[in-house]
């Protein structure tokens, strides 16, 4: 199939209308476009979290596809076991054909009370894609910090207050964690650039073994935006090159997108009510040491894909 | 013709599980667990069997792929012990909820902490109320048999929960006995082939597992638990019956030795109810009249049966090999003493005994007996048995 609008617009939703997701969720929208690029049959693990919780309210689901949700820090193990099923039946007659399997995880169930689970299922070799969508907290729960979040944004369990400007740390660097465990692919994206992610995704799929995908997904209610904004300020973030949209590749790095011209932390913070505070003029320090960080995360990340734009080939 | 082998339990369970052949067993290794998935991994290796083996990074891990595949549609099964059973724990309600009809081997030991690598029932006793089937097994041959009929009862269309089959650790793990197996065919046949309803992997019948689950439907479910529990006392007595036809070996929820004309009885579960026997013939052999109930199948529990069974007793005394914290004795005692509540008014005696793997002996239960006979009963706060003060 094609990769253009008409095409895509074509394909059946396999998640459908009528889920409890917020009006403006960009983490549904991460969802939707993943599932454009899967062809034939498939089967979906999703950890505890919003996605799990506003597409399966009993006796309601909006899953036209096998879906499974077993807890929060296990989508990773949990479709271990899912895929293993499939090579055991198969190997004994009782499955025919392929299929594929995905595990969806926000950034709680992913970068923190999955990682191990995660860890796990890559060094094991499994047959997998697991996409991490990634809005910087604990949304379903109701905004508390995860180590995603952003450096200084202002989440329940990490408010701006008078002495501490939210959160302290800057997000632990997940996908590069990912990469470490040598997994044939992969990658962050964004769903703003719908053919770069729909195209990751595709790639991802058609690799044997384990895959992953990083997706950033904006929250209106943590971000403090309003929803209808919500490709807008993930293509800020990919434009200030907080959010890079690159592809490790077989241990190779690849710059998928360079913004023509580089803009400042600022346009994205400014945006957002969770930075409000980092506006005070007293913040100006804080401000430059996160400019310095995204800046210094670039050209590590330039250095290592030669600075050449390459896009995802699909 | 059966054939007639030296297992340890672990060995046993491991040989029970060559034989069923499941399509996949995730694993991961813990004393005195350990021995028996190495022994299976061997099997594995050589090709004995076509089972696809999951080697996870714990045993969170370990029950969530058993989830993952169990829903997939496979039969799958798992071993474990102690702490390995508590990091499992969420999980385990999870199973039992998706009424997945797992089988996981639990070699007793206690738990943390102190970190304590021997035998007493804390772990398994910690997940009574998870909605498992809990069978426990004396020696080697009942490893093996509970194993192959824990299958049958749970995947009964009237059941569908997840089966434990406990042995205790070292005791009954680590130690050579003889275990009469049956043929690999028979065993197969006994079992037949799974047919898993609803699996995941029918992706032309998609279903969703694990929705979210409110007010407005979760207690119908946690209630349609309590009736598939229900079911499982008839299915273990058929399964039992019908592996008795086939082994030679009937299997019930509690066995009886000695029990017919006892005035005092003993209650125990897994290799303790083995000394018992032996302190009842020392007893026996002095004219008195002693019996044993070794209690196999915990949940559910067999409540009526029980107290049918000690109906002709003066006194009875029940031994936990696990401390509930409750401040009235442990977990065994209070279910017994609940079950002849307004139908009996013998005296129930409580002990705790051997936590930690302490040694229990025919004297200290000769010593129990003695209590019972001299009316010494321990029916509040209960007795821990060969603990110093």
């Amino acid at each position: 199939m094609a990769l253009n609008l008409k095409e895509l617009s074509k394909k059946p939703e396999l998640l459908s209308p009528g889920h409890r997701a917020c009006a403006g969720c960009g983490s549904v929208i991460a969802i939707r476009q993943a599932l454009m690029a899967v062809e034939g049959p498939v089967v979906v693990g999703f950890a505890t979290g919003c996605m799990e919780v506003s597409t399966t309210i009993y006796p309601y689901t909006s899953w036209r596809i096998p879906y499974i949700h077993d807890a929060f820090e296990n989508a990773a193990a949990t479709i271990s076991g899912v895929e293993t099923a499939y090579r055991a039946l198969k190997k004994r007659g009782k499955i025919k054909g392929d299929m594929k399997f995905i595990a969806f995880g926000g950034d709680g169930g992913t970068y923190d009370i999955g990682l191990q689970s995660l860890s796990g299922a890559l060094e094991r070799g499994h047959d997998f894609l697991y996409i991490c969508y990634n809005n910087g907290a604990y949304m379903n729960t109701g905004i508390q910090r995860s180590s995603a979040t952003p450096f200084c944004a202002a989440t329940t369990t990490s408010p701006a207050g008078e002495v501490i400007p939210g959160k302290v740390q800057f997000p632990k660097d997940l996908t590069s964690i990912v990469a470490a465990h040598h997994v044939p692919y992969a990658a962050q994206a964004s769903p703003h650039n719908w053919r770069d992610y729909i195209g990751k995704v595709k790639k991802a799929l058609a690799i044997e073994g384990p895959t992953f995908i990083n997706v950033i997904a904006s929250c209106f209610r943590g971000w403090r935006t309003e929803p209808t904004t919500s490709l807008d300020i993930v293509k800020t973030a990919v434009d200030t090159c907080f959010w890079p949209l690159y592809e490790v590749e077989n241990g190779e790095y690849k710059l998928n997108y360079k913004p023509k011209e580089k803009l400042p932390i600022e346009d994205w913070i400014k945006v957002q009510g969770r930075f409000k505070h980092l506006l005070d003029d007293k913040h100006q320090s804080l401000r430059d040491e996160f400019q310095d960080y995204v800046d210094q995360e670039w050209a590590t990340l330039l250095e290592k894909t030669g600075d050449q734009v390459q896009k995802v080939a699909v | 013709m059966t054939k007639t082998l030296a297992l340890t339990g672990n060995e046993a369970g491991a040989y029970a599980i060559k034989q069923i052949d499941p399509d996949v067993v995730p694993a991961y290794p813990i004393t005195p667990q350990t021995e028996l998935m190495q022994t299976f991994s061997q099997y594995v290796a050589d090709g004995a069997v076509r089972t696809e083996m999951i080697l996870v990074e714990s045993e969170h891990s370990a029950m969530s792929a058993a989830v993952g595949a169990a829903a997939g549609g496979c039969r799958v099964m798992s071993a474990t012990s102690a702490n390995g059973l508590a990091l499992m724990w969420e999980v385990v309600y999870i199973a039992a909820s998706f009424r997945l009809p797992i089988v996981l081997a639990v070699v007793n030991r206690a738990l943390s902490g102190p970190i304590n690598i021997h035998c007493d029932h804390s772990d398994s006793m910690g997940c009574r109320d998870s909605g498992w089937i809990q069978l426990y097994g004396e020696n080697p041959q009942e490893v093996y048999d509970n194993m192959i009929q824990a299958l049958r009862i749970g995947e009964h269309r009237d059941v569908l929960l997840p089966v434990m089959t406990a042995h205790d650790g070292f005791i009954t793990s680590h130690t050579v006995e003889r275990v009469d197996v049956l043929e690999d065919d028979r065993v197969k046949k006994f079992l037949g082939e799974y047919k898993p309803r609803h699996p995941l992997l029918d992706t032309a019948h998609p279903v969703s597992y694990g929705p979210l689950d409110l007010q407005d439907y979760y207690f119908e479910h946690k209630k349609q638990q309590a009736e598939a529990m229900k079911n499982a006392k008839r299915v273990i007595l058929e399964v039992g019956r019908e592996y008795g036809e086939l082994s030679g070996r009937p299997y019930g929820f509690f066995d009886e030795y000695q029990t017919e004309d006892a005035e005092f009885i003993v209650i125990a579960l897994g290799s303790t109810a083995g000394t018992a026997k032996a302190a009842v013939d020392l007893m026996r052999e002095g004219g008195e009249k002693v019996g044993v109930i070794k209690l196999r199948v915990f949940r559910p529990f067999p409540a009526p049966e029980l107290v049918e069974a000690l109906s002709g007793a003066k006194a009875v005394a029940v031994l936990d090999r696990s401390e509930g914290f409750s401040s009235i004795a442990g977990p065994v005692f209070q279910e017994v003493r609940s079950a002849l509540y307004r139908k009996s008014d013998i005296p129930v005696s409580a002990y705790v005994y051997g936590l930690g793997g302490r040694d229990i002996t025919p004297e200290m239960i000769t010593g129990v007996f003695g209590d019972l006979k001299s009316g010494r009963f321990h029916e509040e706060q209960g007795c821990h048995l060969g603990v110093r003060e």
